[in-house]
C-alpha cells in the first residue's frame, strides 16, 4: 500500500526558502501572502497490506531518516 | 600516527585532506564508505564534499552508510573523529554531535576566507596552538548551525563550542556571521571533546602558494597531540 508523508520545519525554525518564496509572491501581486513554509512530500510504496503495520513502519522511517527531529516535524497522511 | 579518511560517493575534499595529513606526518589511509571496518587508526576524518549529492538533507544518507557503525563505535570508545564541512553535517546527522547545519541564511553558497576564534583549547584539536584567531576557508551552502535553546545551553555549559566566526581581531558578533549560524558557531565538540565538527577547511590552508598557512597550525598541533 501507499503511504504519504509530509515533512515540515518546526514552528520557530528559520525557513529562508519559504521567506524568499513569500517575498516573490508578494511581488507578483499576491500581496496578501503573509507567510510561506516549505516542506517535503514522500510517496512511499510499502509491500504490506495491513494499513496499521505499514504506517507504523513509515513512522520508524520518519524518525530514523526522513525527518531530522531537531528541526523538522512529520505527518503521515 | 595513523589516520583514516572516509570516502563517500560525492566527497571532494578527501584527497586534499590526505595530502594535508601526510604533509604533517600522519600515515594516512583512504577507506571506502561501503567497507565494514576501519583499519587501525588514531584519527578518523570525514571529509568535505557533497556525499550522496546532498540528497534528502546534507549528510543524512552518508550518516546511514555501512562504514558509519565503525565510526560511531570508534568515537564512542574515545577515538578522535574530525568532520570537516560535509563531514560536520554527517556527524550531526549520525547524532554524534548535537544540532544540525541548515541552509545559509541568505540562500547563497559562500566560498571565501574567514577568521575563526578558538573558544576552547582544553582538547587535542587546539591545545597548543598559540593563536586565538585563525584564518581558514569556508565553502558551503548549508553551514547555518542550529540547535534548540536547551541544547545550546548544554553546549555552552559543557564548553562544546570549538570555533566561532569573527573578524581578524576576534570579534565574534553578528556582523562577522557569514551564514546565520546560531552564536556564530563554526565548529563544535561532543561533550568528551574527542569529536570535532567544523565548517572551515584547515586542509585548504597549508601552503603559502594557496591562500594561507593557518591550517598548518591546526595539523601541526593535531599530530603533536594524537
Amino acid at each position: 500500500m501507499k503511504v504519504k508523508v509530509i515533512v515540515t520545519l518546526k514552528n520557530g525554525v528559520l525557513d529562508p526558502q519559504g521567506k524568499a518564496i513569500q517575498q516573490t509572491l508578494n511581488g507578483m501581486t499576491f500581496e496578501n501572502v503573509s507567510e510561506v513554509r516549505q516542506g517535503k512530500f514522500f510517496d512511499i510504496e510499502v509491500n504490506e497490506s495491513d494499513e496499521n503495520k505499514a504506517k507504523s513502519q513509515v513512522e520508524e522511517m520518519c524518525k530514523k531518516l526522513l525527518a531530522n527531529l531537531v528541526i523538522e516535524d512529520y505527518k503521515i497522511l | 600516527m595513523k589516520s583514516s579518511v572516509i570516502i563517500f560517493p560525492g566527497s571532494n575534499c578527501d584527497r586534499d585532506m590526505d595530502v594535508a595529513l601526510k604533509k604533517f606526518g600522519f600515515e594516512n589511509q583512504m577507506v571506502w564508505h561501503n567497507d565494514a571496518n576501519i583499519p587501525k587508526s588514531d584519527l578518523i576524518v570525514l571529509p568535505g564534499g557533497f556525499s550522496y549529492g546532498d540528497y534528502l538533507r546534507c549528510g543524512s544518507i552518508a550518516g546511514k552508510s555501512r562504514i558509519i557503525k565503525s565510526v560511531v563505535n570508534f568515537a564512542n570508545s574515545g577515538g578522535l573523529v574530525l568532520g570537516i564541512c560535509n563531514g560536520f553535517q554527517i556527524l550531526t546527522e549520525t547524532g554524534l554531535l548535537p544540532g544540525i547545519l541548515q541552509q545559509n541564511k541568505y540562500l547563497n553558497f559562500i566560498c571565501k576566507n574567514v577568521f575563526v576564534k578558538i573558544k576552547n583549547k582544553e582538547n587535542k584539536y587546539f591545545k597548543n596552538i598559540n593563536k586565538e584567531v585563525l584564518e581558514l576557508h569556508i565553502a558551503h551552502n548549508e553551514g547555518n548551525y542550529f540547535c534548540s535553546k536547551e541544547e545550546l545551553k548544554s553546549i555552552e555549559d559543557n564548553g562544546q563550542i570549538a570555533v566561532t566566526y569573527c573578524d581578524d581581531k576576534g570579534n565574534d558578533d553578528e556582523y562577522n556571521n557569514p551564514n546565520g549560524a546560531i552564536k556564530n558557531i563554526a565548529g563544535i565538540f561532543n561533550k568528551e571533546k574527542n569529536i570535532l565538527g567544523m565548517m572551515p577547511h584547515p586542509e585548504r590552508m597549508i601552503d603559502p602558494f594557496l591562500s594561507g598557512e593557518d591550517g598548518s597550525l591546526f595539523f601541526e598541533n593535531l599530530i603533536g597531540n594524537v
